[in-house]
């Protein structure tokens, strides 16, 4: 099965290809790039006047499975992923029961061989159950198919047990992904604290319980010496932080989500539980800043923190709703909107953080074009406009923060590993 | 006809023209109650339902007997009763209800934003009894109602709210409601009890009650629940009455002919006087006279605007 996509743009970060190119895929894949290339392919895609790039690396999803299968599954996460042009995926640990040991990880990986359309990737738990008090094994975990670690949704609060996590990473040689959140600062917050919460009648979530935990996770790990890598990044000190942190040399990266680089704290005036997610939208000051840190790189990733959850869970009282929404079938959408039509990012630095950087951060041979490599590809009209529709959407679960919404950007093909598996 | 909503959700969402015209409509009312036989049929044929889901003895019966006395049909439902308790969501117990063909839920929930969300779900009117730390918007129209018999006017006063305004459904809706009538407020209390960004609301913040009762014309004192579980800060109970309770002491400093109110039910001896709640000064019991006018006004309107409309 081989694959010709003539004349499209080709934006590779990793090769600084920027240029209208065409792209031989054989053998699963990625053969020849080369202007004006004279061959027969089993299947030719004209791409004249689209975008093509390396698939989006999405290091921070929520697969549901195992333990909450009704809200989403491999099957249905992977469906959702190739319609947003997404190729590769970390799982992120907080299943029931969690990734915290080799057994669970066999057993998801089993389900990932049947049923995933994309290539998953297993993120492992810090601690036993997530529950911040007895390390799991990082070294089993990573020899086991682990790529990093993390006790997403948590934050290990315990500074010693921590730093010896993060010694523990170290030696295994494995990331680790922190969620920043002084639970303790936060406490039953479900919005940004600010005027809003003050008129919305809703207890408040400030920045210190995010940045005071970036912070100290910085910390630590330096004192260890290990590689950490701050997820979801909302607010403005979180920000000013990692670069301090950066240009002291400190091993750090850091992602962002659509959410928060799109919307503010604004768009919860009507209750509108599908605003609600944790961090929580910030103000337009914070969204700045992140704007900010995109541009300069303080700010290497942009992941969909996609965090399916059913109508039950959502249709009900906002103090009462769940935390999260989904994400894989907008965030390039929502990134082209706001940040090539603002041109505060050019194609390539976009693709830098959808695809290249979060693919090195992990450490796995994705997110590129490079000849040789197995060919995950996403073309995109960059210009063609949709709006996102609740019945048109493939995650099993509906909880879009961007219902509604008119995006620019249409994935046209999703290839992966050479295949076709996703055709407008 | 100035009033288009088929529900009252708050007063943050309403202009200065509709909070006029629902205090006008009130004062049209008011004198039913002191008919022989209380009632017109303004409502009749109409049903209107109480749905409680916190325990209220004083706004629910208010709510039905402005209800009775414009002859529509009430009925209660309270929490504990309720299919609720089979875990029943506060959307589909709004459906069903809508099935029965009822015209207007009258809804009482701890959670803020409740009756929005019921309000968006339905087609029937929705009236908001109180949402959690959100909104009491009936309980700051009688407010005003009140102010504005007993000193002719709302613009150009001087009132001030004291009290935990952090946690008070009270204090934001007579914000919003003083505020747009064009009000001077102040809201007075220990700093820790003032929630973020009040002052954007236009207010003035003040934790010093013997400085902001100088040049007030009326003092809104609201109940202070120290039993309140919230693991936030809270000062101690016999400190804040000697901090911002309103005493005898306090007001013979004040102007002399300053209002004295409170939502109710008073805490005698935890933020106001037994003395000053039974003084010369406290229009208290007038309010809850006047709730009824100002609730039948608000079940009217709502009521007109949803005929109008179909």
């Amino acid at each position: 099965m081989s694959i010709l996509i003539k004349d499209g743009r080709v934006v590779d970060p990793a090769n600084k290809i920027d240029a209208v190119l065409d792209i031989l895929i054989e053998d699963n894949k990625i053969a020849r790039i080369a202007r004006d290339i004279k061959t027969q392919a089993d299947s030719i895609i004209d791409a004249t006047g689209k975008i093509i790039a390396p698939g989006i690396v999405d290091m921070h999803v929520h697969l549901r499975q195992p333990g909450r299968e009704d809200k989403e599954t491999v099957s249905t996460a992977t469906a959702a992923a190739v319609k947003g042009g997404v190729t590769t995926v970390l799982a992120m640990p907080n299943t029931n029961p969690a990734m915290d040991c080799v057994e669970n990880i066999k057993l998801l990986k089993e389900v990932i061989n049947k049923d995933a359309k994309i290539n998953v990737f297993v993120c492992g738990a810090i601690t036993k159950g997530r529950l911040g008090k007895e390390l799991s094994l990082a070294a089993m975990l990573k020899k086991n198919g682990a790529y990093a670690l993390s006790d997403d949704g948590c934050s290990v609060d315990d500074n010693e047990l921590m730093l010896e996590a993060f010694k523990k990473a170290r030696q295994a040689g494995i990331l680790t992904i922190c969620h920043c959140e002084d639970k303790k600062i936060s406490g039953k917050g479900v919005i940004n604290l600010g005027f809003n919460s003050t008129r919305l009648g809703l207890r408040g979530i400030s920045n210190e319980s995010e940045y005071k935990r970036v912070a100290r996770d910085i910390e630590l790990a330096e004192k260890a010496g290990a590689t950490v890598h701050i997820a979801h990044v909302s607010c403005r000190q979180s920000v000013e932080i990692i670069a301090k942190a950066k240009r002291k040399g400190t091993k750090v990266t850091c992602e962002t989500a659509p959410h928060y680089f799109s919307l503010t704290e604004d768009a919860l005036l009507g209750y509108d539980t599908n605003m609600k997610m944790n961090p929580p939208l910030r103000s337009p000051e914070d969204l700045a800043v992140v704007k900010q840190g995109l541009r300069d790189g303080t700010i290497d990733v942009i992941a969909s923190d996609h965090a399916p959850h059913t109508e039950n869970e959502k249709d009900i009282e906002f103090e009462r709703a769940e935390f999260g929404v989904i994400g894989l079938e907008t965030e390039l959408a929502v990134s082209i909107t706001e940040l090539i039509d603002s041109k505060l990012l050019d194609w390539t630095r976009l693709f830098e953080k959808l695809s290249f950087n979060p693919a090195k951060i992990l450490g796995i041979d994705k997110g590129s074009l490079s000849q040789g490599r197995a060919a995950d590809v996403v073309i995109i009209s960059g210009e063609k406009e949709w709006q996102v529709r609740k019945n048109e959407l493939a995650s099993k679960s509906k909880n879009s923060a961007f219902l509604g919404r008119t995006l620019k950007g249409v994935v046209d093909y999703t290839i992966c590993n050479g295949k076709i598996v996703y055709k407008k | 006809m100035l009033w288009a909503k088929k529900d009252l959700l708050g007063l943050e969402y309403l202009t200065p023209e509709e909070i006029e015209l629902i205090l006008e409509t009130a004062e049209s009312f008011k004198e039913v109650s002191t008919r022989e036989i209380k009632k017109v049929p303004a409502l009749r044929g109409k049903t209107a339902v109480n749905l409680f889901y916190e325990p209220s003895t004083r706004t629910r019966v208010s709510f039905e007997v402005a209800a009775k006395r414009l002859s529509a049909d009430v009925i209660n439902i309270a929490t504990e009763t309720s299919s609720v308790r089979k875990g029943e969501t506060l959307i589909d117990t709004g459906k069903n209800i809508q099935a029965l063909k009822a015209d207007i839920i009258i809804i009482r929930h701890n959670c803020s934003g409740a009756a929005n969300m019921l309000a968006r779900a339905l087609d029937i009117s929705v009236v908001n009894a109180g949402d959690g730390w959100h909104e009491h918007p009936t309980q700051a129209l009688l407010d005003m109602f009140t102010l504005k018999e007993k000193l002719g006017k709302i613009k150009g006063l001087n009132v001030a709210i004291v009290g935990d305004i952090a946690h008070s459904r009270v204090a934001r809706s007579n914000i919003w409601g003083l505020t747009k009538l064009g009000a001077n407020v102040t809201v007075c209390a220990p700093e820790m009890l003032l929630p973020v960004g009040i002052e954007k609301t236009g207010v003035k913040t003040s934790s010093n009650i013997d400085e902001v009762l100088k040049d007030t014309d009326a003092v809104n004192v609201l109940r202070m629940q120290f039993e309140r579980d919230e693991g936030t800060a809270f000062p101690e109970q016999l400190d804040y009455y000697k901090k911002f309770g309103i005493t005898e002491e306090r007001l013979a400093k004040a102007k002399k002919n300053i209002i004295v109110m409170h939502p109710g039910p008073i805490n005698r001896g935890i933020e106001i006087s037994s003395e000053v709640a039974d003084g010369k000064n406290s229009v208290i019991l007038e309010q809850v006279t006047n709730g009824i006018a100002v609730r039948m006004a608000v079940l009217f309107l709502v009521a007109q605007a949803r005929e109008a409309r179909a």
